[in-house]
């Protein structure tokens, strides 16, 4: 018999519950209003009194309402059709919710029970299988989902019984495992799992080293991600950090996408809604919904299922990884995340670490961003989840407490930053304070050889360092004015606006200039450092300005032409040009 | 409001802070209203007996053995037709003499809308405000805040948005308003002869903080009725948010909550949100946009206030006094409409968004040539050359008291672009050079 309770106390959307039996941490219970029957989860319990956050408005709840509890924990279902669907934090499909507002204590099931499946079998009677073993595959939008042993069977099962080839509903049982006792398991295309536990079922976790393309330069160029890799965005509001993402999403190489709006403006969200449908894979042609999963829990929806909602978009993302497959998983923003666990635990009178935040806080960030990884299956193929966070430090200050909880998890830092967004450089990430660890892995360097000849990232660091020099440089020329500087100062203040406005910068909202292929990012490289590389001659500093905007403009027009074009080839012959009538 | 006769009345009161009342109560509902003394209050915490009331008139005065009243029911509002052309207090009671409303009686602070039902908002709001129109292109389902600092005039920038708009209603939320200020909103919108398309929400200095917790749920609620059940474009005006967020803050601290930056509750984010997020394009055609103001101190968008509510909002309108042309300017680094690329080039001529980016570029070019004239450097001839751009681009496009059209504004910005620059160095698409440079 299950647990039960009664309403005791409520603050806001932490309630007290007076219980019955055994309850467990993190338990889903069940308050009866009326008709309604709202979702809570256990956070604490104190002897007889269970402390629970409720993912709905409390309004109108009294003491004594009745409390079911449900014997799980926040759990997730896995299946076939995932894919293209719209969830909130608590994986209720937004779509099967009728009418234009949510209302309270609606729930459903976030798969379709009756659509039919062409299932495939992998393996045959007598197998030997455990759990995560791929049994069968079904075509979902022309990826293949593996049907796979639930997660949580553990040891060596037998296969006894096996559906032939055919159509099947995900809920049709399609196999018979037994135990070593006899003991014998119906299996269905469809598994639960607990969002807050990771999903441990690969052999290894090396170090990530594959390049993710992103076709956005100022990532894959200057500081790339990785296959499996973390990143994290963090930047003052207005500084494009939503732009940016989306513009990942879009053209990242994965086969997954999967997006939780976690706390963030429902406009945003919608334009996802309305872009991805119609928009195409850059990869396969086909329509990115096609790829894509998206966790939206806005800012105005409860704020328990806000913390809910990033864990749910991990576990999916384990699940489609556990299947050899590349996840990319954007989760925006993470401080809103943050804020979900300050309210619960100011509510419940935690004493509070820094900025009112929960003293774990750096613990609970580093554990999740833990979940993401390049990973070898048990048989011995390899999946990834590739995650990208973004953090909305509070008053652009990057010391506060999620910013750095995030710094040590992450290996890529995309530092937005104000200034250079009131200049219109988009995207603003600083080039300067910004990096990617995986760049330093040699495990890279030897797999970008494959992709790109020559010394690529003796290039890219070549190029760093003559950002780095312009800004000091730049530093210089404020200080001392504009003829107080040798005209050689100037010239290499002008290279790193050179390789600023044609390789850092660009044009999220131009259909070609907002996609960038390697190959495209090698040729420019080497267009702009070989511009870098020469010497000048030049009577005055007054000469130097003039003479870099006419090499700007004339690699911006070549960046807007398509690439190998006829009007991009008269761009590159005209910035040859340029260069020639100047160079030493 | 009238008692009624099985109604239990308590008489006897626990605790008394600033801004709640404690006593203990059975059978009572999280969030019921009640009357202490005929002052209105909200249950904020139940704890076993134990209820702690929030009240909205301030406590002054209420003894311990104050008649306490539940009346059963959360804040609410009367909807009709007949909500236009009228002013309520905060708990939507007519403050104008008029008759009371009838209608449906809906709670406020109602559910939100399910994103995938959002339509993607797509109408341009036309202000004929270049700094806005031209830079910061507002849409209709936008929210949208003035940063401002309490000398500024926003809320005449404010209310000639509003006029120039062509919204159906028009809904004013006032929160710790002086009474010029709403005096001066009442003649504007009495003098343009719309006053029957407004409708508003007050509560100025002269009434206690707390109320003010009820204004933008009683204005927004207004607002849904009209875009949900009439289809009607609704602009909502909410000043200032950061009285509000100081309410809030007043309630929380009395309610002995652990306090995060600059004295907010921790839940500011999610609770200017909730409000924020009620701006909306509804798929049957309705819209509700918000126009709010969050005033600063001395300018400091770090505050937790500005710092949340930017994050929540789509983007937001600085004003500045620019002191080379003596006007006030909307200033152009630091505005931003985030939603203006879903108009600007779509609805307004293909050059918007280029023009727009490269006047803000050259306008930063100028800001940097400034910093070096002060510095004591010499100009070069670029430099000087951005200079005379900028004041003639603060002049002719950015300051408030601009009215014309958006083709309007991108002539005049090519103009300048030609008056004082080469086409190279303006890094626009050759193709629009070709066909706009004057």
């Amino acid at each position: 018999m299950s647990t039960k309770g009664k309403v005791k106390g409520i603050i806001s959307n932490l309630v007290t519950i007076g219980v019955d039996g055994p309850v467990s941490q993190n338990e889903i219970c069940y308050i009866s209003l009326g008709d309604e029957k709202l979702m809570a989860e256990v956070l604490k319990v104190a002897g007889d009194n269970v402390y629970a956050q409720v993912f709905e408005s409390t309004r109108g709840l009294k003491v004594g309402n009745v409390v079911e509890f449900a014997g799980h924990m926040l759990e997730v279902t896995l299946g076939p059709g995932l894919l293209s669907r719209n969830y909130d934090g608590l994986q209720n499909d937004l779509d099967k919710l009728t009418g234009v507002f949510l209302k309270r204590g609606e729930y459903n099931y976030p798969l379709d029970t009756e659509k039919l499946w062409q299932f495939k079998p992998l393996v045959q009677v007598g197998d030997q299988v455990e759990a995560a073993t791929w049994i069968g595959e079904v075509d979902e939008n022309h990826q293949p989902h593996k049907i796979m042993v639930p997660f949580n069977m553990e040891g060596v099962y037998t296969v006894k019984s096996i559906v032939k080839a055919g159509d099947y509903k995900i809920l049709d049982n399609i196999a018979i495992v037994t135990d070593s006792e006899g003991n014998e398991y119906p299996l269905t295309m469809v598994q639960k799992w607990p969002v807050k536990q990771p999903i441990n079922i690969h052999v290894s976790k090396p170090r990530p080293f594959k390049l993710l393309e992103t076709g956005v330069r100022t990532i894959d160029t200057a500081n790339p991600i990785v296959e499996g890799g973390t990143g994290f965005i963090p930047g003052p509001f207005g500084t494009g950090k939503t732009v940016l993402q989306h513009a990942i999403s879009k053209q990242a190489e994965a086969d997954i996408v999967i997006i939780a709006a976690c706390g963030e403006r429902a406009n945003e969200v919608v334009e996802i809604f309305v872009e991805f449908p119609e928009l195409e894979d850059p990869h396969t042609g086909r329509k990115l919904m096609e790829r894509t999963i998206i966790i939206a829990n806005t800012s105005n929806m409860p704020v328990a299922s806000r913390e809910a909602s990033v864990y749910t978009a991990m576990t999916i993302a384990e699940y489609y990884r556990a299947m050899g497959l590349k996840v990319l998983l954007m989760a925006d923003s993470t401080s809103r995340w943050a804020q979900a666990l300050r309210e619960m635990s100011n509510r419940m009178e935690e004493l509070p670490g820094q900025d009112a935040f929960p003293m774990d806080l750096s613990a609970i960030i580093s554990a999740f961003y833990s979940r993401a990884g390049f990973v070898y299956l048990k048989n011995k193929t390899t999946g990834s989840i590739t995650f990208i966070g973004t953090v909305s430090p509070a008053g652009g200050n990057l010391k506060e407490p999620v910013t750095e909880g995030t710094k040590k998890a992450a290996r890529c830092f995309y530092a937005l930053e104000q200034a250079r967004a009131d200049r219109k450089r988009y995207p603003a990430v600083n080039p300067i304070d910004s990096y990617s660890k995986y760049i330093e892995y040699p495990e890279f360097e030897d797999y970008i050889k494959t992709k790109i000849e020559g010394d690529w990232i003796g290039k890219v660091n070549q190029m760093k360092t003559i950002l780095q020099r312009g800004k000091e440089v730049q530093e210089q020329i404020n200080i001392l004015g504009d003829d107080g500087v040798p005209v050689d100062y100037h010239v290499t203040f002008w290279k790193s606006e050179v390789i600023d406005f044609v390789i850092l910068q660009q044009d999220a909202f131009d259909k070609i200039d907002s996609v960038t292929p390697l190959e495209r990012q090698e040729f420019m490289l080497d267009l702009v450092m070989s511009i870098c590389n020469n010497e000048y001659a030049f009577d005055s500093f007054l000469e130097v300005m003039d003479y870099f905007k006419k090499v700007i403009n004339a690699c911006k027009q070549m960046n807007y032409s398509e690439f190998r074009s006829e009007k991009f080839e008269k761009y590159v012959a005209e910035v040859k040009a340029i260069i020639d009538e100047k160079k030493k | 409001m009238a008692t009624k006769a099985f109604q239990k009345i308590y008489t006897k009161i626990d605790q008394i802070t600033k801004a709640t009342c404690s006593l203990k109560a059975t059978g009572i509902s999280n969030e019921e209203l009640a009357t202490i003394n005929g002052k209105l209050a909200q249950v904020v915490k139940i704890m076993g007996e134990d209820i702690t009331l929030q009240v909205f008139g301030g406590t002054e005065g209420i003894p311990t053995n104050a008649e306490v009243i539940f009346l059963g029911k959360t804040p609410s509002l009367k909807v009709s037709d007949q909500l236009a052309g009228r002013f309520f207090n905060a708990f939507g009671d007519p403050i104008d003499g008029g008759p009371a409303i009838e209608g449906e009686e809906i709670e406020i602070g109602g559910p939100s809308v399910n994103p995938v039902r959002r339509k993607q908002p797509s109408e341009l709001i036309a202000t004929g405000i270049a700094g806005i129109d031209l830079n910061n292109t507002l849409v209709s389902g936008q929210k949208i805040p003035f940063f401002a600092d309490p000398d500024q005039p926003y809320n005449q920038v404010m209310a000639n948005v509003a006029l120039r708009a062509e919204a159906d209603k028009i809904i004013l939320g006032g929160m710790g308003l002086t009474n010029d200020d709403y005096l001066y909103f009442k003649n504007v919108f009495n003098n343009a002869g719309v006053l029957d398309r407004i409708v508003s929400f007050m509560n100025t200095t002269e009434n206690p903080p707390v109320e003010r917790l009820l204004i933008p749920d009683m204005a927004l609620t207004a607002a849904e009725y009209f875009a949900v059940e009439k289809n009607q474009k609704v602009l909502v005006l909410l000043t200032d948010m950061t009285s509000y967020a100081d309410a809030l803050a007043i309630v929380s601290n009395r309610m002995d909550q652990i306090p995060s930056k600059d004295s907010m509750p921790g839940s500011l984010y999610s609770d200017l949100a909730k409000i924020y997020e009620k701006a909306v394009q509804f798929p049957a055609g309705g819209s509700i946009t918000i126009i709010a103001v969050t005033t600063l101190s001395g300018g400091d968008i770090t505050h937790a206030i500005p710092d949340n509510t930017g994050y929540i909002t789509e983007g937001q309108l600085f004003l500045r006094r620019d002191s080379d042309i003596g006007k006030v300017i909307v200033d152009p680094f630091r505005s931003l409409s985030r939603l203006k690329q879903l108009v600007a080039g779509k609805k307004t001529r293909e050059d918007h968004p280029q023009v727009m980016n490269a006047a803000v570029r050259l306008y930063a070019d100028a800001a940097n040539a400034k910093t070096k004239l002060e510095n004591g450097f010499d100009l070069t001839n670029y430099d000087e050359r951005t200079l005379s751009f900028a004041k003639d681009y603060a002049d002719q496009l950015l300051a408030i008291d601009v009215n014309i059209d958006t083709t309007k504004m991108l002539d005049l910005t090519w103009g300048l672009f030609a008056e004082h620059f080469k086409p190279e160095e303006v890094n626009i698409k050759q193709e629009l050079v070709e066909k706009y440079w004057k």
